[in-house]
């Protein structure tokens, strides 16, 4: 045995451990038990020490006041402790890898989180004269520029708040833009089965009806499937291009050019852009509107659920129609045009949010952009594509690959390598996570049975991937050597087991509610 | 490149177990005519961090900043202190850099954060159930009309004219072109409002505000009775949440759904976004509202534990008959805003509110003996307007030029409007001092 000083232990005694160890707190030593914030209440404690007010005279014009609001009390030393530990119960890009499949979860650079704080971004207001934020306006043009720029399109609307706010924004322009052509009647959007569940939700939210593409056999949308669909009720397609199951449209050209020719519009759904930012435009594929997620592309993290940011790039034929506000960049420095009155020549549909956008989003995606540059920008999409596609060629003699090769930024597979075997593609996602890994996203584009959507982002390196691939490998062949029961029981070195989602819609229990005395 | 860990070596060894002799390859199914041969024309290349920040700072030194000045800015947006741990909690990558929850046994993190952010919204807006948040108070506006719309099946939607200008044309944006027919009123900033007698059988739902643009507060329980009598819904926002922590909360007054921005707890300005909408609604209309909703449950072990519930509303579940598009909401926002709420618990927030309205009660008394400045409101929580002598855009710029930043002149948002030009609206939270209000003083007087 070896010591290393005054009879202390450095190495540690054989145990056998039988069954599990049952520890007195229900904490797992790093993994700590933590209960509800209302369940901490600590009456008489504060988390802040605030100034006494200046005067108790009020001027409330009559109205009532309430008795109380009902939160739990704290110190600060509680708040942060108890965030700290919810904290330690996620998974996050920082900690391992997330290959979450369409979501694309890449490093989240600091440097950008740093310039988000600076005070002359993070603490102005949205009110202040114009003269006092030139700066501000000065880099929502900038990135502007860049988006523009890289898709080759003319115009762009900054303000949606995510990608499925910007689906609406686009779809907004076009049914301005079909309106002041007197096309009211054109209300049918043409959406393949593959699209994400944003598209015909927008859609509908646009009064638009919805008529569904059936996938073909390659997992493509073809020429011919979209012409058997037009017609001059057709107001727009909504084609995401690489498309959910990680493939690039080889026919979107002409797809475009037949939507085109029978009146309609082309809007892309440009959630999967990370793929080919720098080496498509995708004004060069006849493209009317696209979305671009900040938080995908261009790295402003995903926060656990947002905020995101959604600009919309626009051809000439809908820029006229893009929502207030916008910034212009005049003879005295940058304005911002709030108001129809002043949008010249334009006719701005409306207005899709308060205020001007999510510029905390803008800076972060800024300093991504100039962080890579056109250059990087270019390598940041054939690194995505190049480690998508080792994957697929890593596993595909293993697990069952939908489609063949190449993908995208992304690697689509399907439950037919778990036949037989009784495990579900839900019960493998939850062994990888007892491995260390995410799970990849499932169950999702519908078009294949089972869906397993593997999305590495261009930030793993080679080391990582190798991992991950061995570790798919092994979970793989355990399950087609019949171990069903390791996979049905998975997770369970997590915080929690498997949660009981029917319980939860059957009688939702949707808020703490303070127990009878 | 500091962010892409693949070497040439490495992408030399991948194409050759992908097998194709470069990248180009894999990029086939591009039109040809649309293949770019190399990096796009016109725009820069790669930076150090050194560089980015150097540009980044450049831009952000031409700003001036809230904190710097004498700040009387509200209109929607208010500037309050933000307790440092709150940030700091916000940078832990465990939050920072993970997606929405839907692996529940590896997001109990985000999960149990949004059950309790669920229950506060619940309790300061004295309503049954929250939403996990929507983009931002205007936003969850116009869900809320359309909410009701649903409901009860009808098409008119009352628009108070204490509504701000921004949520109403975000609702005229969003629901007009869902064919609802909209009926805005005028700028009400006399207080002076009666919408009852316009509440008819056609009524989904009206739209009230308080404190309103202006800073009138509002007691709604008579219009909730009259539009409960009509079979309509009564929809309250609120832009200034820390009122709630003072003033009789909606769900007393009958509201069927309250809205609020919730920037001023525990966000930053941020030039106005990202923020974070806070829905709240009966329980007896929660399969009809939008967004995410976080659910108790219990795992495997009879553990308690928490999930994304009742998704059959939404989008990637229903499809074209969601309650709503949205995906991505306000998470990280709302994280802000309940590690806020946590820090000051009952007794902070309820001193904050009255620290807010004492110094807006002493500022308003100051500006009132300035010569020409006529206080329009008879109550008022941390904002009010003031009726000036000359317009009130052009006292703006010039108390600008002071290096004070003085408040919102209402013609910005109502550019066209006649009888609009001479007010302005006032903010005073937390962050003012004694100072900074004579400060205002001293120059208003110097520019009227
Ligand atoms: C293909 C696709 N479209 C649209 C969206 C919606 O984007 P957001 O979540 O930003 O609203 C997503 C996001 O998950 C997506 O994957």
């Amino acid at each position: 045995m070896a010591m290393n000083n005054q009879g202390r232990d450095s190495t540690p005694h054989a145990v056998t451990v039988a069954g599990e160890f049952v520890t007195f707190t229900g904490n797992k030593a790093l993994q700590q038990e933590e209960a509800l914030i209302f369940e901490l209440d600590n009456p008489g404690a504060v988390g802040v020490d605030l100034e006494a007010p200046v005067t108790t005279k009020t001027r409330l014009g009559g109205v009532k006041t309430r008795a109380g609001v009902g939160l739990p009390s704290l110190a600060e030393p509680d708040v942060v402790r108890h965030y700290t530990r919810l904290s330690q119960k996620n998974f996050a890009i920082d900690t391992t890898m997330y290959p979450l499949g369409s979501c694309t979860m890449k490093h989240n650079p600091r440097l950008n989180e740093k310039m988000a704080r600076l005070p002359g971004f993070g603490d102005i207001h949205p009110l202040q004269p114009v003269e006092t934020v030139q700066g501000a306006l000065e880099l929502i043009d900038q990135l502007a520029h860049w988006l523009k720029t890289l898709t080759g399109m003319p115009a762009i609307a900054m303000s949606p708040g995510a990608g499925a706010h910007g689906e609406l924004c686009g779809l907004m322009a076009i049914h301005a833009a079909l309106d002041a052509r007197g096309e009211s009647h054109r209300r049918r959007v043409l959406v393949p089965e593959s699209a994400h569940g944003t598209n015909p939700a927008t859609a509908a939210f646009c009064g638009f009806t919805v008529d569904t593409i059936p996938a073909e056999e390659n997992g493509r949308v073809s020429v011919e499937a979209v012409k058997a669909k037009l017609g001059d009720d057709v107001a727009c397609i909504m084609l995401t291009n690489p498309n959910t199951c990680g493939l690039f449209e080889p026919q979107i050209r002409e797809i475009a050019d037949a939507v085109h020719a029978a009146g309609g519009y082309f809007y892309c759904d440009g959630a999967n852009y990370n793929a080919i930012v720098g080496r498509v435009r995708p004004a060069d594929l006849g493209v009317d509107a696209m979305h671009i997620n900040l938080h995908k592309t261009f790295s402003t993290p995903h926060g656990g659920g947002g905020p995101g940011s959604g600009p919309v790039v626009l051809s000439d034929a809908l820029a006229p129609y893009a929502p207030l506000p916008f910034v212009v960049h005049g003879k005295d420095g940058f304005t911002l045009v709030e108001h129809a009155k002043d949008a010249g020549k334009a006719q701005p549909f409306g207005r899709l949010k308060g205020f001007h956008g999510q510029m905390g989003m803008f800076v972060r995606a800024l300093a991504y952009i100039l962080s890579h540059g056109a250059d990087g920008l270019r390598q940041v999409a054939s690194d995505a594509v190049l480690n998508a596609n080792y994957v697929l060629a890593s596993l595909k003699d293993v697990m069952s690959a939908s489609f063949d090769g190449p993908c995208m930024h992304e690697a689509l597979f399907d439950d037919r390598f778990l036949k037989g075997t009784g495990v579900t593609p839900l019960d493998f996602a939850k062994a990888m996570i007892d491995e260390g890994y995410h799970p990849m996203t499932m169950y999702f584009p519908l078009v294949v049975h089972g869906a397993l959507l593997i999305e590495p982002t261009e930030t793993e390196s080679k080391q990582t991937l190798d991992r991950f691939i061995a570790t798919m490998r092994h979970l793989t062949e355990k399950a087609k050597a019949g171990d069903l029961a390791h996979f049905q029981a998975s997770p369970r070195l997590t915080p929690r087991k498997r949660l009981d989602e029917t319980q939860a819609a059957r009688k939702p229990v949707l808020r703490w509610v303070k127990p009878a005395a | 490149m500091r962010y892409l860990p693949l070497t040439e070596t490495d992408r030399s060894a991948m194409l050759a177990t992908i097998g194709v002799d470069s990248v180009d390859a894999l990029f086939r199914d591009v039109p040809e005519q649309a293949r770019l041969k190399g990096p796009i024309a016109g725009l820069s290349d790669h930076m150090g961090e050194l560089a980015v920040e150097r540009h980044l700072s450049r831009l952000a030194a031409k700003n001036t900043t809230a904190s710097t000045v004498p700040f009387f800015i509200g209109g929607g947006a208010y500037k309050h202190h933000v307790p440092a741990s709150v940030d700091q909690l916000l940078l832990r990558g465990e939050f920072l850099t993970s997606y929405t929850p839907y692996q529940p046994e590896v997001t109990q993190g985000t999960l149990q954060y949004l059950f309790e952010f669920q229950t506060q919204v619940a309790l300061l807006t004295g309503m049954d159930v929250a939403n996990a948040s929507m983009y931002d108070g205007a936003t969850g506006t116009a869900e809320a009309v359309l909410m009701a719309a649903r409901i009860n099946k009808r098409n008119k939607v009352i628009l108070s004219g204490g509504l701000h200008p921004h949520y109403r044309s975000v609702v005229e944006t969003t629901c007009g072109v869902m064919g609802m027919d909209i009926r805005a009123q005028a700028p009400d900033w006399k207080n002076a409002e009666d919408l009852s007698a316009l509440i008819d059988g056609e009524t989904a739902c009206i739209v009230v505000q308080t404190p309103s643009l202006f800073g009138h507060l509002r007691d709604f329980t008579a219009l909730c009775e009259a539009a409960h009598a009509k079979g309509a819904l009564v929809i309250v926002v609120v832009t200034e949440v820390v009122s709630l922590g003072l003033l009789t909360p909606p769900g007393e007054m009958g509201a069927d759904i309250v809205v609020c921005e919730g920037q001023s707890i525990g966000n930053g300005l941020n030039f106005g976004g990202p923020y974070v909408g806070l829905f709240a609604t009966r329980d007896k209309y929660v399969r009809q509202m939008p967004g995410r909703l976080c659910g108790q449950t219990v795992d495997a072990d009879g553990k308690r534990g928490f999930v994304l519930t009742l998704s059959t509303r939404e989008q990637h579940i229903r499809r074209e008959k969601a309650t709503s598009n949205i995906c991505t909401n306000s998470g990280l926002c709302a994280l802000a805003f309940t590690i806020h709420l946590s820090l000051l618990g009952e007794q902070g927030l309820t001193q904050l509110a009255q620290v807010n309205h004492a110094n807006a009660v002493t500022l308003a008394d100051k500006l009132e003996a300035v010569k020409g400045v006529k206080l329009v409101n008879d109550g008022f929580f941390n904002e009010f307007t003031v009726k000036l002598p000359k317009k009130a855009a052009k006292v703006v710029s010039k108390l600008a030029e002071r290096g004070i930043l003085a408040g919102v002149p209402v013609s910005r948002f109502y550019p066209d409007m006649e009888g609009l030009e001479d007010l302005l609206l006032v903010a005073s939270t937390e962050v003012n001092s004694l100072e900074d209000m004579d400060a205002l003083v001293r120059g208003l007087e110097e520019v009227l």
